[in-house]
C-alpha cells in the first residue's frame, strides 16, 4: 500500500458528496487532514435529491452562521398538516414568529445549490472534491478496507478510512457484506416536481413575507391508499411539490410513481395552491425508511456507513438531512481520533457508534425504531382515517338545519362505519406506544 | 468618434461565392437588404471577391442590388481568411458603409469576425431578425441565445459599420429581374501571395451522412404512450424512414422501455428543433413540450381533443392513430414514390 | 510571436524533437439546456443555473493535450471568466493542461466579444513572452453565445494563422513551422496547410475527449492558476468591459410562445381522407 505521502494515498476516502459524507470531509479536512470527497456527479450535489428541508442545527456543528451566506431558499415560520379525502381537507398548522426570526429553525432549499455551496467549504477547508467518478469497488487487504476502485483511468484510490455515503442503495455496504438486501418495505420512493412560481403569487398564497417559508405535509387521499405522505414547500420562487409511499406497495398496486404525483396535483385542494405554475423539474429518489431495526453495520476495519446509506432516516418526522449530516460528522471525529491513535482498526472506529448513540441521531432512531412495522400494518393511518375524518368534519360543519345532536350520531356512525370504535381505539393505543 | 459614423449610406451584401457559383444566402441578404434600405432611403451594395468572378455580376443586379464592390484578383480563388479579410476590410474602410450583412455560413462567419476585429467594430452573430429603429435609425438585431432559450436585440451605437450575419433560410431570396443595371466598382487587393500564411491544398466534397442524430434530425416521428405497445413503434420507424428522419418518444415510452433513452425527447431527453415533428399518441405533457415546441411544423396526433398538444400542434388531428398511421404511411409513399 | 525563438534554435540544432507550446481558451458557460426566463421581467434567470466548461472547448483541451503527446511540449490553458471559473481552470488541468491562467476582473464584465478577443489576446501576447506560443485552440463557439467571434478575433489581432471549423489535424511540421488541417465546411472538407503560430477552432467531431485519469483529477482539485486581472495586464480601459464593447444589448425576450394550429379533421371524414389532407398540407410547407 502507498504512503500517505504519495498522491494517491489520503487519511480518508469519502464516498459521495451528499450531506453526510460532504459533512464528513469537511470536519476531516479541517483538522489538517488529507481527504478526498469522490462524487459520481457533475458537480457535488448534481444527483443530490431530497424533499428539501435542511436544520439549522446540523450544518451550524460545521459552519456557525452559515445561513447568512448559504443559497438558501426560505426560513420556515410555518408548519401545516392536511389529512385530505377526495374533495376535503383537515388542516393543522403551527406558526410561530420565533421562527420569522434570526438564527431562524429550518430551511427550505434546492439541493443542487446547496450542495455545490456546501462542498465549495470543504474544499475551502483543503478536502479534494472529487467529481464525475463512479467508484466501483472498494479494495479490502486482509480483511481490511484499503481504498477504493474508481472507473478511471489508474484508479485506484488508498486510505486508511473509507466513508460509505454513497446513499440508499450504497452498493459499496453491499459487497463488504455490511447490510444485507432490502426489503422493499423499508423503502420509500419519493418523486417530487419544482413548480415555477412568482415570488409575489408565493408570499399571497402562503401568507408569508420576504424569505418567509411554508411547508404543508399531506396525509390522507393522495397516496391512493398506500404507506405514504405528500408535501409541498416554499422556495424563493418556486414549490416543490412531491410524495413519498413505500416501494412495497407501489410494487403491489401497480401505479406509477408519476401518475402518482400528477393525481396528487390534481387533487381540488391541491391544485389551487399549484396553479398558475410551470413545472420546471423533476425527480424520483429512494428514501430509506426501515428505521433502527433495519440499521446496517456502520462500522469494520478501515471503513465507515453515515447518512442514507446507514438508514439514517428518521421516517416520522421526515427528517434526514440533519441526520445525516451529523452521522457524517461524527464520522468525520472519529476519522480524526483513529488518526491521532494511528488506530483504524474496527475496534478502534467503533467509537463512531458510541459518538452516534450520545447524538441525537440514535436517540431519535431507536425511539421510533418500532413505527415502520407499525405503520405497515396500520395502513388505514394513510387512506381510511383522513377519508372519516373528513366526512365527519363536513358534517359537523355543515350548516343544515339537522340538530347538533343528530348531527353527533351522524358523525358517530361515519366513524364507525369503517372501522369498528374497538378497533379505533386499539390504533390509537398501538400508535401511542409506537411513538411513545 | 464622430469620423466613424460619418458614412456612406449603404447596405453591403457580402455575395458569398465559391467556385463561381453563389450561395444561396446571398441572394436572401440581398432580399432584407432591399427592404431595410427603404427605411433608411439607402443604396444596396453586392461586395464580390473572388478569381474570375465578373460574370456574376449580372445576376447580382438582377437580384436587386444598385452596386456591385468587386475585386477580382488570383490571390482570391480559394477564400482564405488572411486574403479576404484584407480584401474586404480594405474596401470597407476606403468606403465606410452604414451596414454590412453576411450570410451565417462557415465562411461568412469566419470572415466577418476577422473583418469586425480589424475595423474595431461591432457584429451581431446569426441574426434572425432586423429592423432599422425608426427613431434613431439604428440596425435592430436580433438573434437567439442560450441555446435558443431567449432572443436578444442587439446595436452597434457609435461604431461603423454595424455588421451581422443572418441565419441562412430565414428571410425569402430576392427574386430576380432581368435585365436589371446598376454600378459596378472594381477594387484592387494589395496583398501579396507571399504574404499569405495558408495553402489551400485539396477540396473533398462530403459523402453522405452516417450517422444523424436526434438534435440535428430535420424530421423526427415520435410516439408516446398512446401507442399502446412496443411493437407499434415500427409504425413510426416506418414513416421516419420515408422521410429521412429518426424516431423520437416521450418520457412515458422510455420509462415502460419501449424505447432507449437517447431517443426521449424532452425536458430530461433532448431539445430538438426539427423542420417537421410528428407527434402520435402524445399527450403533452410540459416536460415534452419543452423540448420539442420550437420544430417548425408539428403534426399531433391524437384521440383526446382536450390534449395539450394541440396546444403546439400546426396541424392536429383529433382521432384513433392505429387507423390514422397507416393511411399517412401509405400517403407519403405513394408521394415519394411518384416523386422519384 | 513570428520570430525564432533562440532556445528553440538551440534545440533544433542539437536535433532533439521540438517542444510546442499550445494555449487552449476555454469559457465557463451556464448549462443553457438549464436556462429558465422570468416571464415578467423578461430577464435571464441565471441563479442556480449550474456552470459547466463549454462543450466545443472540451474538444480544445483533448486536441491540445493530444498534440503535446503526439509532438511534446506543454499546454497552458486560459480563461477569462468571475473567480468561480477556476473550476474551468481546474477541469482543464485534470484533462492534461500543465498550467492554467484565469483572467479576471470587474473591468472585464460586459465585454462583447471584440472586448474579450482583447483580453484574451493580450493575456496570449503575454504568455508568448514568457514562453513563445506556437497554436492557440478555441472550441468553435460557446454554447451561450453562439457567436464563434471570439476565435478569430484573437487571431487577427495576434496576426496568426485562422483556422475555423477544424475537424482534424493531419500533421505539425515543428522544423517548418507549419501544420495542415482539414476544415469543415457545409458541403466538405477544405484541406489547408498554414504557417504556425497559428489559431484553430474546433468542431466536436475533431475527437472523443477522453475519462480524466484519477491522478489528473487530484491533481487539479487543488490546483491554483496565475490570476491576472486588470493590474496585472495594464489594459487600455476603453477597449475592456462595457465601454470598450461596440455592441449593447437593446433588449432580452423570451420567444414568443407558439400559436396552435388548426385542428385538420372534421367529424366523419375517413383516415384517408385525413391522411391525404395532412400531406397536402406538408408538401405545401415543404417540410417533406
Amino acid at each position: 500500500m502507498p504512503d500517505i505521502k504519495d498522491m494517491n494515498k489520503f487519511d480518508a476516502i469519502i464516498v459521495g458528496a451528499g450531506p453526510a459524507g460532504t459533512s464528513c470531509a469537511h470536519t476531516v479536512a479541517k483538522a489538517g487532514l488529507k481527504v478526498a470527497l469522490v462524487d459520481r456527479g457533475t458537480f457535488p450535489g448534481a444527483k443530490n435529491v431530497m424533499g428539501g428541508v435542511l436544520y439549522r442545527h446540523a450544518v451550524e456543528n460545521a459552519i456557525p452562521d452559515f445561513w447568512k451566506e448559504a443559497p438558501l431558499e426560505r426560513h420556515i415560520i410555518e408548519q401545516q398538516y392536511w389529512l385530505l379525502s377526495d374533495d376535503s381537507n383537515i388542516s393543522i398548522g403551527h406558526r410561530s414568529e420565533k421562527f420569522a426570526q434570526e438564527p431562524y429553525n429550518r430551511f427550505t432549499v434546492l439541493r443542487a445549490k446547496f450542495d455545490s455551496w456546501f462542498a465549495g467549504q470543504a474544499d475551502s477547508a483543503g478536502a479534494y472534491i472529487i467529481s464525475k467518478t463512479v467508484v466501483d469497488d472498494v479494495i479490502t487487504e486482509n480483511g481490511r478496507v484499503v481504498g477504493i476502485k474508481t472507473d478511471r483511468p489508474d484508479g485506484n484510490l488508498y486510505a486508511n478510512v473509507i466513508v460509505l455515503c454513497d446513499g440508499v442503495n450504497s452498493l459499496l455496504a453491499q459487497k463488504l457484506g455490511m447490510r444485507g438486501e432490502f426489503d422493499n418495505r423499508h423503502l420509500a420512493l419519493a418523486v417530487k416536481e419544482i413548480i415555477s412560481m412568482p415570488r409575489e403569487k408565493i408570499e399571497d398564497r402562503f401568507n408569508l413575507d420576504g424569505d418567509e417559508g411554508a411547508t404543508i405535509d399531506i396525509y390522507g387521499e393522495v397516496a391512493q391508499g398506500m404507506e405514504g405522505t405528500g408535501f409541498i414547500y416554499t422556495n424563493k420562487d418556486s414549490l416543490s411539490v412531491g410524495i413519498g409511499v413505500i416501494l412495497a406497495d407501489l410494487v403491489k398496486t401497480r401505479v406509477r410513481p408519476y401518475d402518482l404525483l400528477e393525481q396528487m396535483k390534481n387533487h381540488p385542494v391541491i391544485k389551487r395552491m399549484i396553479s398558475g405554475g410551470e413545472p420546471r423539474e423533476y425527480m424520483a429518489h429512494m428514501i430509506p425508511e426501515g428505521g433502527y431495526k433495519a440499521m446496517p453495520k456502520i462500522y469494520g476495519d478501515g471503513v465507515l456507513v453515515a447518512g442514507d446509506a446507514a438508514m439514517m432516516v428518521n421516517g416520522f418526522h421526515r427528517e434526514g438531512s440533519n441526520l445525516a449530516m451529523t452521522s457524517g460528522r461524527l464520522a468525520g471525529k472519529t476519522i480524526i481520533e483513529a488518526t491521532e491513535k494511528g488506530d483504524y482498526s474496527k475496534n478502534a472506529l467503533s467509537r463512531y457508534k458510541d459518538l452516534l448513540e450520545d447524538s441525537f441521531v440514535l436517540k431519535d432512531l431507536k425511539k421510533y425504531k418500532n413505527l415502520p412495522a407499525h405503520i405497515s400494518n396500520y395502513s388505514e393511518f394513510f387512506s381510511t382515517y383522513p377519508e372519516i375524518l373528513n366526512k365527519a368534519a363536513d358534517e359537523f360543519l355543515t350548516i343544515d338545519g339537522v340538530s347538533k345532536k343528530e348531527k353527533q350520531r351522524k358523525i358517530r356512525k361515519i366513524l364507525t362505519e369503517k372501522k369498528s370504535l374497538w378497533n379505533i381505539i386499539k390504533d390509537t393505543y398501538k400508535s401511542w406506544r409506537a411513538f411513545g | 468618434m464622430a469620423d466613424k459614423l460619418d458614412t456612406l449610406n449603404e447596405i453591403w451584401v457580402f455575395i458569398e461565392q465559391a467556385r463561381q457559383e453563389i450561395n444561396m444566402s446571398s441572394w436572401e441578404l440581398l432580399g432584407e437588404a432591399r427592404r431595410l434600405a427603404s427605411d433608411i432611403k439607402a443604396k444596396v451594395a453586392g461586395v464580390l471577391l473572388g478569381s474570375g468572378v465578373e460574370s456574376l455580376q449580372e445576376e447580382i443586379f438582377n437580384r436587386g442590388a444598385d452596386k456591385l464592390y468587386m475585386i477580382d484578383d488570383e490571390i482570391l480563388k480559394d477564400y482564405r481568411t488572411q486574403t479576404y479579410a484584407s480584401g474586404l476590410f480594405e474596401i470597407a474602410k476606403k468606403y465606410m458603409p452604414e451596414i454590412i450583412l453576411m450570410g451565417a455560413t462557415v465562411t461568412g462567419r469566419d470572415l466577418a469576425s476577422a473583418v469586425a476585429t480589424h475595423l474595431q467594430t461591432g457584429l451581431t452573430a446569426d441574426c434572425t431578425q432586423l429592423e432599422i429603429e425608426a427613431e434613431t435609425r439604428l440596425l435592430k438585431q436580433t438573434r437567439p441565445a442560450w441555446g435558443g432559450n431567449v432572443m436578444a436585440t442587439i446595436l452597434c451605437k457609435d461604431h461603423r459599420p454595424q455588421m451581422a450575419t443572418v441565419r441562412p433560410r430565414v428571410f425569402e431570396e430576392a427574386i430576380p429581374s432581368n435585365g436589371s443595371k446598376g454600378e459596378l466598382i472594381k477594387e484592387t487587393i494589395s496583398m501579396k501571395e507571399a504574404d499569405v500564411k495558408t495553402k489551400i491544398i485539396d477540396y473533398l466534397p462530403s459523402e453522405q451522412e452516417d450517422v444523424v442524430e436526434l438534435e440535428n434530425a430535420e424530421v423526427i416521428v415520435a410516439g408516446g404512450r398512446g401507442l399502446a405497445s412496443q411493437r407499434n413503434f415500427d409504425m413510426l420507424s416506418q414513416l421516419a424512414e420515408m422521410l429521412g428522419g429518426e424516431v423520437g418518444a416521450s418520457r412515458p415510452v422510455i420509462e415502460m422501455g419501449w424505447m432507449p433513452f437517447p431517443h426521449q425527447v424532452g425536458q430530461t431527453g433532448k431539445t430538438v428543433r426539427p423542420k417537421l415533428y410528428f407527434a402520435a399518441g402524445i399527450s403533452g405533457a410540459v416536460q415534452h413540450l419543452a423540448g420539442m415546441q420550437h420544430s417548425n411544423v408539428i403534426v399531433a396526433i391524437n384521440k383526446d381533443k382536450d390534449a395539450a398538444i394541440f396546444n403546439v400542434a400546426t396541424y392536429g388531428i383529433v382521432g384513433d392513430l392505429f387507423e390514422l398511421l397507416p393511411e399517412i404511411i401509405k400517403a407519403v409513399s405513394e408521394y415519394k414514390s411518384t416523386k422519384k | 510571436m513570428i520570430e525564432c525563438n533562440i532556445d528553440i534554435l538551440k534545440k533544433d540544432i542539437a536535433n532533439k524533437r521540438l517542444d510546442m507550446h499550445i494555449v487552449v481558451c476555454i469559457k465557463q458557460v451556464p448549462d443553457t439546456t438549464q436556462a429558465r426566463i422570468d416571464p415578467k421581467t423578461n430577464t435571464l434567470i441565471r441563479e442556480g443555473m449550474p456552470t459547466i466548461v463549454n462543450p466545443y472547448d472540451l474538444h480544445a483541451l483533448e486536441e491540445g493535450v493530444r498534440i503535446k503527446e503526439e509532438y511534446g511540449g506543454k499546454v497552458t490553458v486560459l480563461t477569462m471568466g468571475p473567480p468561480q471559473a477556476k473550476d474551468a481552470i481546474r477541469e482543464g488541468i485534470s484533462h492534461g493542461c500543465d498550467e492554467g491562467i484565469l483572467l479576471t476582473d470587474r473591468a472585464f464584465a460586459g465585454s462583447d466579444t471584440l472586448a474579450t478577443s482583447y483580453v484574451l489576446s493580450e493575456a496570449i501576447k503575454r504568455v508568448d513572452l514568457d514562453e513563445k506560443v506556437d497554436l492557440v485552440i478555441c472550441g468553435k463557439q460557446s454554447i451561450d453565445g453562439d457567436t464563434a467571434q471570439v476565435g478569430p478575433g484573437i487571431a487577427q489581432r495576434l496576426d496568426l494563422s485562422q483556422l475555423t471549423y477544424v475537424i482534424k489535424v493531419r500533421s505539425i511540421d515543428l522544423k517548418k513551422n507549419s501544420m495542415i488541417v482539414e476544415r469543415q465546411l457545409e458541403d466538405g472538407r477544405q484541406i489547408v496547410e498554414a504557417r504556425m503560430p497559428a489559431l484553430m477552432t474546433v468542431v466536436k467531431e475533431i475527437n472523443e475527449t477522453r475519462y480524466s485519469s484519477l491522478s489528473n483529477l487530484i491533481k487539479a482539485a487543488k490546483y491554483e492558476p496565475a490570476v491576472w486581472n486588470q493590474e496585472v495586464l495594464g489594459l487600455d480601459t476603453t477597449k475592456i468591459g462595457l465601454k470598450g464593447s461596440p455592441t449593447t444589448v437593446r433588449k432580452i425576450f423570451a420567444p414568443p410562445p407558439r400559436e396552435a394550429g388548426e385542428i385538420i379533421n372534421n367529424e366523419g371524414e375517413s383516415s384517408k381522407e385525413v391522411a391525404e389532407k395532412l400531406l397536402k398540407l406538408l408538401i405545401e410547407k415543404e417540410v417533406i
